[in-house]
């Protein structure tokens, strides 16, 4: 009786396709390592299992670390897909997060050095935030694809950023920005849980963060219009909400959440410069995979997001055998593939459900 | 026993509904039997079931005494079994020979061969009487013939039971007259015919048994030549379905929305869509804005409610001019509107019942407390308005809009843009699609609403409800008044003579 109750609610069905997602994905994942390397493909796929474990509580604190960016990344995606926008601009928005965040640190020297990091972070969020509005601003009055301008505003936002350090904040000797020394991030205990590791505020403000869309999405009125313009734009139009204003908003809080999460990457005092070279950001494109396997979420986004680095730090440890480092990367994509026959496992579970359902009635 | 199709105690469940419960149907070799119900009644579960698209949890399928399992519609096609879907399955940018013969196209060597197909159809379409012009594209022919194409799709695959699911529902009379023919002579040469319908007259016209269901489950199969229309939709409805509407006097007060030298300039062609229009509406009557589709109602609608700008001009709402004023202001401040789209407009389909009944509100100070939504409150509203309009649905207030059957969508939308106490109803061919059933209670509503004081504005196509419900009708040809008549003065005939632009009345002249 409590099965069948647990199978038919709504956000078990969607969580449970998920989870059978991630287990089919490690073992397509484990037949790779086998082809890859057979004798040690068991010793490698438990390493991977472990993940940040591998390292004690440093690893820990790494993978914590290794997520925090992907988790803002993955809300920004999420956060537009929810509101009936896909952001593909996460990249260009986190490049010039990061970018304002550097130039605040390094330059605004006038201000106390207790509150730099907050005001680099906040300079970081406008950034973004920004960068996305000219997406918001071209779809609402022009009907112009999200898609297509965000990817091309990855590539302007790129050169731009590159163009700006090399200009403002360059460090000549090594070609990349200057350490924004004074504003790098406090530890706030983190540091004491998880010793040597690179953890810091920057994890604990990406959940808080992750906490605040989930009510502004499902517990606001705001969210509600946000959702509602989403869906259905005429429908919307006609029950009186501002339809423009909403999808500008939209694209400028993903904007926003992309922007922080390059703020508190590159202001963390883990060695992270931006290199003056011709590659975007892939933290950004790395959002997609963890909004999709989030469902989209915001919660469901801390785990993917945590699930994310524990398997990339995993990838890391494995190192130690003789592994190309790409197999993990191959590991990640598999089970994104297979998280898009999550709507395929969930009307699995609710046929499973039904006869269950069937039996005790 | 002759029965080319039976299906015996089919049972199909759906999350929270059991859309098909221990239902029977028998049908005759040579027949043209109906399959008459309301929305959501079950019909069209029945014939997915039959075609394939289903697997039903108990009973059996029998074709032509044999029985059979039917697990996809290719099965269903092996066993001549044929189905026009409600909206065509055509792809838009291929001819209409290409789409006939798509999945069975005759090959050689690996090279179609299209000759043969096209004697074959040019056959068919002859011994059948069905006109199509085989090289047309689909996306430039009515929609007549690409259901006449749907047909002969059919025939083409030598089927020879067909499923007709809802056919009229998209045609004009003229076309549903030939269509009527088209079905006997289609019997006539020895095809059986399942006619799933929810309109008596079409049944009184051509079928010969009808079986009726009502929310799932089965009620009977009558002969259609000795049983009544009344008879008919009292199985249907399960109660006395009155055809005549029956109302009072209208009580008229004073103009409250008065709309004054309005002219919209048309997106698609260079004339205006609305041009110079002057009336007025006044408390406690229902008036009817008549005319062919596409002469410029809605576009005066979306004026009025504010979806569209005006190009000149005014509007004015209890004496302010509201010419220019958000949609917001106008739908919050008594200007209700029952849109003519209910999926484009009208609901927010992947939201719950309880959502889109707040489609509007969700900012008042009821619904919300320093902008977080109050749950309780909106359920409460949700649950209220479901009990009161009786609006039936799988799960309730958390049921997904998309799930439910049009007619219940529609009753959702009219207890929306009823309960928030308007004194202005613009309702937009709000019966289009619906059943007997959600038609009277349409009616009803609307009719209760002109009796509490409130105006009514009426866009309809239906003659039978311009003229059985309105108190005063205006007709709209190429977006002008020609015309302002009495319903109980004016008959069909002359209606359509200002709907075809060939009358203007009194004081309407060209100028």
């Amino acid at each position: 009786m409590n099965i069948s109750k647990l199978l038919n609610n709504r956000s078990f069905k969607s969580v449970s396709a998920s989870i059978i997602v991630i287990l089919l994905g490690l073992m397509v994942g484990y037949l790779i390592l086998l082809i890859s390397n057979p004798r040690q493909a068991t010793d490698g796929f438990i390493i991977i299992l472990k993940g940040g474990f591998n390292g004690g509580l440093r690893g820990v604190g790494n993978m914590l670390h290794n997520s925090m960016p992907i988790i803002l990344t993955g809300l920004s995606v999420g956060f537009a897909f929810k509101t009936g926008l896909f952001n593909i601009g996460a990249s260009g928005q986190f490049i010039l997060g990061a970018f304002a965040a550097i130039y605040i640190g390094v330059r605004w020297t006038f201000i106390p050095i207790e509150f730099l990091w907050i005001v680099a972070l906040f300079g970081s969020i406008v950034a973004g935030a920004l960068w996305g509005a000219i997406s918001g601003i071209l779809k609402a009055y022009r009907n112009v694809n999200e898609v297509i301008t965000s990817i091309m505003l990855n590539y302007i936002g790129m050169y731009l950023v590159n163009f700006l350090v090399v200009n403002t904040v360059f460090d000549l000797t090594r070609n990349q920005s200057i350490s924004p020394i004074r504003a790098y991030l406090p530890r706030a205990g983190m540091n004491i849980l998880f010793p040597f590791s690179s953890v810091n505020v920057g994890f604990i403000i990406a959940v808080v963060v992750a906490i605040l869309m989930y009510i502004i999405l499902e517990k606001t009125t705001f969210g509600f219009e946000l959702k509602a313009v989403g869906y259905n734009r005429e429908a919307s139009r006609y029950a009186g909400i501002n339809e423009k204003k909403s999808i500008i908003l939209s694209m400028m809080i993903a904007g926003a959440l992309a922007g922080l999460g390059g703020g508190l990457l590159y202001l963390s005092s883990t060695g992270k410069h931006i290199e003056v070279v011709d590659i975007l950001a892939s933290e950004g494109f790395n959002g997609i995979p963890v909004a999709l396997l989030g469902l989209s979420n915001p919660l469901g986004i801390i785990f993917a997001g945590l699930f994310v680095g524990h398997m990339n730090m995993g990838g890391f440890y494995m190192q130690r055998l003789r592994f190309v480092p790409e197999v993990i990367d191959i590991m990640i994509a598999i089970i994104i593939y297979f998280s898009a026959l999550s709507l395929a496992f969930k009307s699995f579970i609710e046929t499973m459900a039904r006869k269950l359902r069937g039996k005790t009635l | 026993m002759d029965y080319v199709i039976e299906m015996l105690n089919i049972t199909k469940e759906f999350p929270g509904i059991i859309a098909n419960d221990n239902i029977t149907l028998q049908v005759k070799k040579g027949e043209i039997h109906a399959l008459l119900g309301e929305n959501g009644a079950g019909k069209s579960t029945l014939m997915s079931v039959l075609f394939g698209l289903y697997i039903p949890e108990k009973g059996t399928i029998k074709v032509r005494g044999k029985e059979v399992k039917i697990y996809n519609p290719n099965a269903a096609n092996d066993l001549g079994i044929g189905m026009v879907h409600q909206h065509f399955k055509l792809v838009h940018n291929f001819s209409v020979l290409e789409n006939i013969v798509l999945g069975v196209e005759t090959v050689k060597n690996g090279f179609l061969k299209m000759d043969e197909a096209k004697k074959k159809i040019i056959a068919l379409s002859k011994q059948y009487n069905l006109r199509v012009e085989p090289d047309a594209i689909i996306e430039d022919i009515s929609v007549g013939m690409q259901q006449r194409v749907e047909i002969l799709k059919m025939l083409y695959r030598e089927n020879d039971i067909l499923i007709f699911d809802e056919p009229t529902a998209v045609l004009t009379p003229q076309e549903i007259d030939e269509l009527m023919k088209i079905m006997k002579r289609l019997v006539e040469e020895g095809k059986s015919i399942i006619f799933i319908t929810h309109k008596l007259n079409e049944i009184k016209q051509v079928a010969d048994r009808v079986s009726v269901l009502r929310k799932g489950k089965y009620i009977g199969t009558v002969d259609v030549a000795s049983t009544s229309k009344e008879e008919m939709s009292e199985m249907m409805v399960g109660r006395k379905v009155v055809f005549e509407i029956n109302k009072n006097e209208a009580n008229i007060g004073d103009t409250i929305l008065s709309v004054k030298n309005l002219s919209i300039n048309s997106k698609v062609h260079g004339k205006s869509a609305v041009n110079n229009v002057s009336f007025d509406l006044r408390k406690g009557e229902i008036l009817c804005v008549a005319g062919i589709e596409g002469n410029g109602q809605t576009e005066l609608v979306y004026a009025l409610t504010g979806l569209l700008p005006v190009d000149g001009g005014d509007i004015f709402y209890k004496e302010e001019n509201i010419t220019h004023k958000s949609i917001r202001f106008r739908n919050s401040t008594g200007i209700s509107h029952i849109p003519e789209d209910r999926h484009k407009h009208g609901l927010v389909l992947d939201f719950t019942l309880a959502e889109n009944l707040v489609l509007q509100t969700y900012f008042l100070n009821q619904y919300q407390k320093f902008g977080f939504i109050d749950f309780k409150s909106r359920l409460k509203n949700a649950e209220l308005m479901i009990n009161q309009y009786d609006i039936r649905s799988g799960e309730g207030p958390i049921t997904y809009v998309r799930s439910m059957s049009g007619g219940n969508q529609q009753k959702a939308i009219v207890a929306r843009e009823v309960e928030k106490d308007p004194d202005v109803i613009i309702a937009v061919q709000p019966t289009r699609g619906l059943d007997v059933g959600a038609i009277e209670y349409i009616h009803n509503q609307l009719i209760n609403q002109r009796d509490m004081g409130r105006a009514v504005l009426l866009i309809s196509l239906e003659l039978s409800e311009v003229l059985g419900i309105s108190d005063r009708i205006v007709v709209m040809y190429e977006g002008e008044i020609v015309g302002d008549v009495n319903p109980s003065e004016v008959t069909q005939q002359e209606l359509g003579l200002y709907m075809s632009g060939s009358k203007r009345g009194v004081g309407y002249e060209h100028k």
